[in-house]
């Protein structure tokens, strides 16, 4: 027996593992059949595979695409398959995706929403994606005007009076900060592109029009509906209540009474009324309280709503990463002499936003898909087209292949936020790189 | 403890303390909703002084030198830094707060930045210098602190020594007139103490005022001028660290150092 006495003199070095601790069949045998349990339900669960795709991919492929009728369809169908084949009829996707689409928005203008669609993915792309030059971070400040002005038509000296407001705003900061303080620009910034919009544009915009008619035709809100509608909703929502959710959240933590009352207040009445509720205040009971005449657009106002309903789940998301964030890293940037906002920017938010990136994309693909609910106040989204479609008798019946088209759409727009999600999550993660 | 039989000779050259005052706390008090955390604290600290703060946890030598950069609020006396009267207006209080570094147990680097980047972003967002010049005064002092080689990296990449040395160029990037530490080698493996007490030597050198929250009686008895012990919110005793090591006058700070040294 030798003592207890012990001393290395070399390291060991590094050695590969053994071959059976690699490759495919212990991924095999550790994943799926490690014991007699994961064997049994690893069986079932092929077995419940087999049974469900063995059912569907029959029905998806043995279809129609040519038929004009839904008994069309199934006599198209009975023909190429045999009596009694049950089948997809996809004619009718054929038939009305446009409208599906593009809604009642006039055919000879579909070049408009396209080049709006792809406009706005060009302005997101430098904001998503930083490596892209900063320099088409200009695109993505005009796209804003642009967009609204290529779906909605009409003069184009109203989207140079729109524009005009924010420059204002910046022209009065800059030259009111140096008189009475950062507070006083900011007031000023925030007064004066207000007043400018509710009395000077119009008519600004009217006298320009008069003298240099420069314009494109119009569109009525009337006319949008399909996954036009859906995106435009969902995007503006998206994007707008992502910074109010910031500052939402900003004001719930604040030290300044008024502010936090207002902002908790506000949180706490738009998280507790369902999203219909206030869609319904939107279509209906504003147009009691705004003076008669008034033609308050109902796509904007469904758009405030959704905006402000998702801001308030928002603002919580982003307290949420607020409270995970250690305090040790407020007090950094405070030791450090930085102000409350440059703080904020370069310090909390970098980090809260990408503790909250699940939480935030949740919350955007939640938004997206609740633009369905418009459907309720009587706007033709894909669900509302769905059910104009139904009521045609020529497709009286039609059930699955309408809401599965509309489904795989949004499943592929939820899918890419998701796994945009996961890639910057991935990107931002420098803990343990 | 570091030992400091085995620490190198220190040259005293520049470490020579000046008349003007840096920071002068007058009848200081602070409380937590009722309880009384700082009591009555008058204590001047001139221009050069290297002051370890010392006590048993729960004393209030980590608030005491909170309040100084007004991370923690003081209720009634006065705390004037670098002439400058700490009161509730903001714009003082940054100012304040850009000629005073400080160095936290927990590091407090940035995660989201470089080395780099934490060591810039402060002169550049606050002092307004070019981007150029802050990188230089980064790079200046990261060889400072002897991890140059490590300025494109995370902080989540480094050892806790090396992190804590980032904090300490990060702070000396401002180029600030007094250093607080507060507990700065309490998080750090008994290895890596040594790496951020020459740091702090080193700076003692080159004449900076410091104050320190530490327990390193090692580094107080080498660099410090003034010792002070801190019992239940109050200043118990301080002295030169000659004196106050080796014939202690109050039972508390006898106690207090025979519990610290006596394994």
């Amino acid at each position: 027996m030798p003592g207890p006495s012990f001393v290395r003199r070399e390291i060991l070095p590094e050695r590969a593992p053994p071959v059976f601790a690699s490759g495919p069949v212990l991924w095999l045998r550790e994943n799926l059949f490690s014991t007699w349990f994961n064997t049994t339900l690893t069986l079932l669960s092929l077995g419940f595979v087999w049974y469900v795709f063995g059912h569907t991919l029959p029905w998806i492929v043995q279809s129609s695409w040519t038929a004009n009728s839904l008994t069309e369809c199934r006599q198209q169908i009975a023909a190429s398959h045999g009596p009694g084949t049950s089948g997809a009829c996809w004619a009718v996707i054929r038939e009305r995706y446009l409208q599906l689409i593009f809604g009642f928005y006039p055919s000879r203008l579909y070049w408009r929403p396209i080049l709006a669609f792809v406009l706005t993915l060009a302005a997101l792309c430098p904001i998503l994606f930083t490596g892209l030059p900063r320099r088409l971070l200009w695109l993505s400040a005009t796209a804003p005007f642009f967009v609204p002005w290529l779906l909605w038509g009409g003069s184009l000296w109203g989207l140079v009076a729109v524009a005009l407001g924010f420059f204002l705003g910046y022209v009065a900061f800059r030259l009111v900060t140096p008189l009475v303080g950062e507070l006083g620009g900011a007031i000023a910034a925030g007064l004066l592109p207000v007043l400018w919009w509710l009395f000077g544009a119009g008519p600004a915009a009217g006298l320009m029009q008069s003298i240099l008619p420069l314009g494109i035709e119009t569109v009525t809100s009337r006319a949008f509906g399909g996954f036009m509608l859906s995106i435009t909703i969902g995007i503006v929502a998206i994007t707008c209540s992502l910074p109010i959710g910031i500052l939402l959240a900003l004001g719930r933590q604040s030290d300044l009474f008024i502010v936090k009352t207002i902002c908790v207040g506000f949180i706490e009445f738009i998280r507790g009324v369902p999203l219909i509720t206030l869609l319904f205040v939107a279509s209906l009971l504003l147009n009691y309280f705004l003076p008669p005449g008034t033609d308050f657009d109902i796509i904007l106002r469904v758009v405030i709503m959704v905006t402000l309903f998702a801001s308030a789940y928002m603002a919580e998301v982003i307290r949420g990463g607020l409270a995970a964030l250690p305090k040790g890293q407020y007090e950094a940037a405070d030791a450090l002499g930085l102000d409350y906002w440059k703080a904020q920017r370069l310090i909390i938010m970098p980090q809260v936003l990408k503790i909250s990136i699940p939480g935030i994309v949740s919350t955007f693909i939640g938004v997206f898909k609740d633009t369905t609910l418009v459907s309720i106040i009587g706007l033709l989204d894909p669900l509302g087209f769905s059910n104009a479609i139904r009521a045609d008798t020529a497709w009286n019946g039609i059930v699955w292949e309408l809401y599965g088209f509309i489904a795989a759409v949004f499943f592929m727009f939820c899918f890419a936020m998701s796994r945009y999600s996961m890639y910057l999550e991935r990107k931002l993660a420098t803990e343990h790189r | 403890m570091s030992d400091p039989s085995n620490a190198r000779d220190i040259d005293r050259s520049r470490m020579a303390v000046r008349d003007e005052v840096a920071i002068r706390i007058i009848g200081m008090n602070k409380w937590y909703g009722s309880f009384h955390v700082l009591r009555d604290i008058d204590l001047t600290v001139h221009v050069g002084e290297r002051i370890v703060v010392c006590g048993p946890s729960g004393s209030g030598k980590s608030t005491l030198i909170r309040c100084i950069n007004r991370l923690e609020e003081h209720q009634s006396g006065s705390i004037v830094v670098d002439g400058i009267e700490l009161s509730s207006d903001l714009k003082n209080i940054d100012k304040v707060r850009s000629e005073v570094g400080m160095v936290f147990q927990h590091f407090n680097l940035f995660p989201h930045l470089t080395i780099l980047e934490n060591c810039t972003l402060a002169p550049i967002w606050v002092r307004k210098v070019s981007q150029k010049e802050a990188v230089e005064t980064a790079m200046h002092f990261l060889e400072k602190v002897r991890i140059p080689e490590q300025a494109l990296k995370y902080p989540g990449q480094l050892s806790g020594g090396q992190q804590q040395r980032v904090a300490i160029a990060r702070a000396l990037c401002m180029r600030p007139k007094i250093m607080l530490f507060d507990e700065p080698t309490s998080a750090l493996d008994p290895e890596m103490i040594k790496e951020v007490l020459d740091t702090m030597i080193a700076l003692a050198e080159d004449g900076m005022t410091m104050i320190c929250v530490t327990h390193e009686m090692g580094f107080a008895r080498q660099v410090a001028n003034r010792v002070i012990f801190m019992d239940q919110g109050q200043i118990v005793e301080q002295n030169v660290p000659e004196a106050f090591f080796n014939s202690p006058q109050s039972e508390r700070t006898r106690l207090f150092l025979s519990q610290i040294l006596g394994h």
